[in-house]
């Protein structure tokens, strides 16, 4: 399989690297989930994995979430350090119980007796033609819980970066990759290719820096975000872009720092509306220092708020669209 | 006849002190009964049976060729151990019944009286090093793991002496492999076959003890346990304690198989009289090598019966008869099965079983102090333990002003 010391990568290899390279740090890693072992993983992110590390540590399970997830939560605590794939988050559902009964809540109820060591990963959000059962986003699901860390990564650089802290963290981490993004390729910078490379958990990165706006997104849409920036900027906008990385704990500071400099806030996001992502970002400026610098009120631009369609048409319109983010910096900007 | 000659010697001749009559003329196996209640205990331990073996009820087995051995041992130090453990949980859950009347504990409180031998005779069976998950009901076990009486009570009473220093209470207690007190029906059974899946995978030839009720026994996630734990070998015994009753449902009346020894499928299976701490001893104890030996997974059934209702909001009566209650109480309580089987084999005597229960009193009206006097858990806490080893972090309160520290 190599090692990740190319320069121009893919996130689905860059999430691989990060398991391959923490599953030979340190023994108690292991990898469960539906097809991850011998069919290479659904996604094909896990490739290699089990020739390279076997049955012992590479695991496949039977179609149950609710089983699985449980056994996965009781390793954490038994000193085990699981890596707990869904095969998308949508069927993380089955198992939500398991997340944040017995995973997220366990350390504050024992009083830091029992820690639960352990990430639960796989593509989440929108996919391309699966249809409303399996396009959801949880973001703002898993980011309303307390004892819950929620990672969305964006490039391959996050992805290997974010996993591998995610994976030494000792606390439950949900890990939202996207899968449309798996097969993205992105340069990688010297440093990322180190075995040793994390990126901090709660640190959201400016990918733009900008003036007029600040833009504030995660995931994929931090791509949309970027196209939307560059067609801006020769209209003379210059758009400050934040790569959110982590969902809970939320890098309010950054986002404060960026509005007061920029006086405009636009929040992207592929989840529905109510309740979501932007909502808790605006809410949070709004209570702290940054409101005072708003030039406008704060703008979300969100998934529709309907079960995802199947036709193309309606699914791409089902979703942010570069023109929409367009539309609503310059509505905010009031041109 | 004794207690005549007893009555006579107090009544008529205590007051001739003629009392050194009778020493002459008595036997010496009156000696005892005549004179216990002005002497403590005169016979020396010398006296006693060392050791026993007693007939126990046979297990049900399910895909098993033999079960559990139908004789058990029993030394004198084990016997007045195992009355020991299960005086202690008996009058701690009935000191918690009284503190919640009180409203000292509040919330939910499942009681265990009744099932004490469940708890004390898997005890007996597994080593420390050993792992135990259970459901809700869970002091009993809390206890046997390991965990002091006043921390038991004190989390019970919310205070921060409590174990979980009064952030869990009586759901979420734990200790060195004790993982809870579970809340959520039927959750803690997949976990328990996680914990046999790290036992399995540090080969450290380590078991789980996966505890659920009745109720618990018809929940998908056990079967889906089960499949798994069983296809992949995992060294766990799963264990349904019956007491006949999810909360107020009868089994005849939530399961259409109350064979749960059975319900395990490909799994073996025993069903075991769960009032008999010997019987649940030696079933543990042939369970625990089933599984160390590498042949997978096995499926206890404990027959048992809780006193108390399902929690102590339910009196316990509108779906079962007082009379019910009371034929279990009299006929198969577990303390006195074990406490009658070592008096009349001559393992004990009846004073020493006295001072045990009085020093059990004593101990568990200390701990019912302490848990009443300890001071409440400081607000200043009140956001610690969100996260591991993670730098302080700001939590937000009730209010945008009010910011909260959390810190590790």
């Amino acid at each position: 399989m190599g090692d990740s010391s190319g320069s121009v990568l893919t996130a689905a290899l860059l999430c691989f690297f990060a398991m391959d390279e923490e599953l030979e740090r340190d023994e108690r890693v292991f990898l469960l989930g539906e097809e991850v072992a011998q069919y290479d993983g659904a996604y094909k992110v896990s490739r290699g994995l089990w020739k390279k590390y076997g049955d012992k540590r590479i695991i496949d399970t039977p179609i149950t979430e609710m089983g699985f997830t449980g056994i996965a939560v009781g390793a954490a605590m038994a000193g085990l350090r699981p890596i707990c794939e869904f095969m998308t988050f949508n069927f993380s559902m089955q198992a939500i119980d398991q997340v944040i009964n017995s995973a997220a809540k366990t350390y504050y109820m024992s009083a830091g007796l029992q820690s639960v060591p352990i990430v639960f990963r796989g593509p989440n959000g929108a996919s391309a033609g699966v249809a409303a059962q399996h396009s959801q986003c949880f973001a703002a699901w898993y980011g309303h819980c307390p004892g819950l860390k929620v990672v969305s990564p964006w490039n391959a650089e996050d992805a290997k970066g974010l996993l591998k802290s995610a994976i030494r963290d000792d606390n439950p981490v949900v890990f939202l990759e996207n899968e449309l993004m798996y097969g993205v390729p992105f340069e990688m910078s010297e440093e990322s290719q180190s075995k040793d490379f994390t990126i901090p958990i709660g640190k959201a990165k400016v990918e733009r820096q900008g003036t007029h706006v600040t833009m504030v997104t995660h995931s994929r849409y931090v791509s949309h975000c970027l196209d939307a920036a560059a067609v801006l900027a020769k209209e003379g906008i210059e758009c400050e872009v934040i790569n959110l990385r982590t969902i809970r704990p939320l890098d309010v500071d950054c986002i404060e720092t960026s509005v007061m400099k920029t006086n405009h806030l636009v929040t992207v996001e592929g989840g529905w509306p109510q309740f979501g992502v932007g909502a808790e970002i605006c809410a949070r400026v709004m209570e702290g220092p940054a409101f005072n610098y708003l030039d406008a009120p704060a703008t979300r631009v969100t998934g529709v708020d309907i079960p995802m369609p199947y036709a193309k048409i309606l699914e791409d319109n089902s979703l942010p669209q570069i023109k929409d983010i367009i539309f609503s910096v310059k509505k905010t900007l009031n041109v | 006849m004794s207690a005549c000659l007893l009555a006579f010697a107090t009544a008529v001749l205590e007051p001739v002190k003629l009392q050194w009559l009778f020493n002459d003329f008595i036997l010496g196996y009156f000696q005892d009964v005549l004179l216990g209640s002005r002497v403590v205990v005169s016979r020396s331990f010398a006296d006693f049976t060392p050791q026993a073996t007693f007939d126990i009820k046979k297990c049900d087995v399910h895909r098993l060729e033999e079960g559990p051995p139908v004789k058990a041992t029993l030394t004198r130090d084990q016997g007045l151990q195992y009355y020991r453990i299960m005086q202690t949980v008996r009058r701690m859950e009935l000191k918690a019944d009284q503190l919640y009347k009180q409203k000292i504990i509040r919330g939910f409180c499942h009681l265990y009286d009744g099932q004490e031998a469940c708890a004390a005779g898997i005890e007996a069976a597994i080593n420390p090093s050993d792992h135990l998950i259970t459901a809700y009901r869970a002091h009993g076990y809390t206890y046997t793991r390991g965990v002091a009486i006043k921390e038991i009570l004190a989390e019970l009473t919310g205070r921060k002496g409590g174990v979980a220093k009064g952030k869990g209470g009586s759901m979420h207690m734990y200790a060195p492999h004790f993982y809870g007190g579970n809340g959520i029906v039927g959750a803690q059974v997949p976990l328990g076959a996680g914990i046999a899946l790290a036992c399995q995978y540090q080969g450290n030839n380590q078991v789980c003890v996966t505890l659920y009720g009745d109720g618990a026994a018809n929940q998908g996630q056990l079967f889906e346990a089960f499949n798994m734990a069983a296809l992949w070998k995992l060294p766990c015994i799963f264990i349904c304690e019956n007491n006949k009753y999810g909360m107020g449902t009868s089994v005849e009346r939530a399961s259409a198989s109350t064979d749960y020894y059975k319900r395990g499928d490909f799994i073996p299976g025993l069903r075991v009289d769960g009032m008999d701490v010997l019987c649940v001893r030696e079933a543990t104890q042939f369970a625990a090598d089933h599984c160390r030996s590498g042949k997978g997974p096995i499926v206890m059934e404990l027959q048992t019966y809780r006193y108390h209702g399902h929690s102590m909001s339910d009196p316990g009566v509108s779906y079962r008869t007082r009379e019910e209650i009371q034929e279990v109480r009299s006929k198969s309580d577990p303390i006195s099965l074990l406490k009658d089987r070592m008096l009349s084999n001559n393992m004990a005597a009846v004073e020493e079983f006295k001072e045990i229960d009085i020093a059990i009193r004593k101990e568990v009206e200390e701990a019912a102090q302490y848990a009443t006097s300890d001071p409440e858990p400081p607000l200043e806490e009140l956001c610690n333990h969100i996260f591991k080893n993670d730098p302080p972090l700001e939590v937000r309160g009730t209010h945008p002003w009010a910011t909260l520290k959390s810190v590790s």
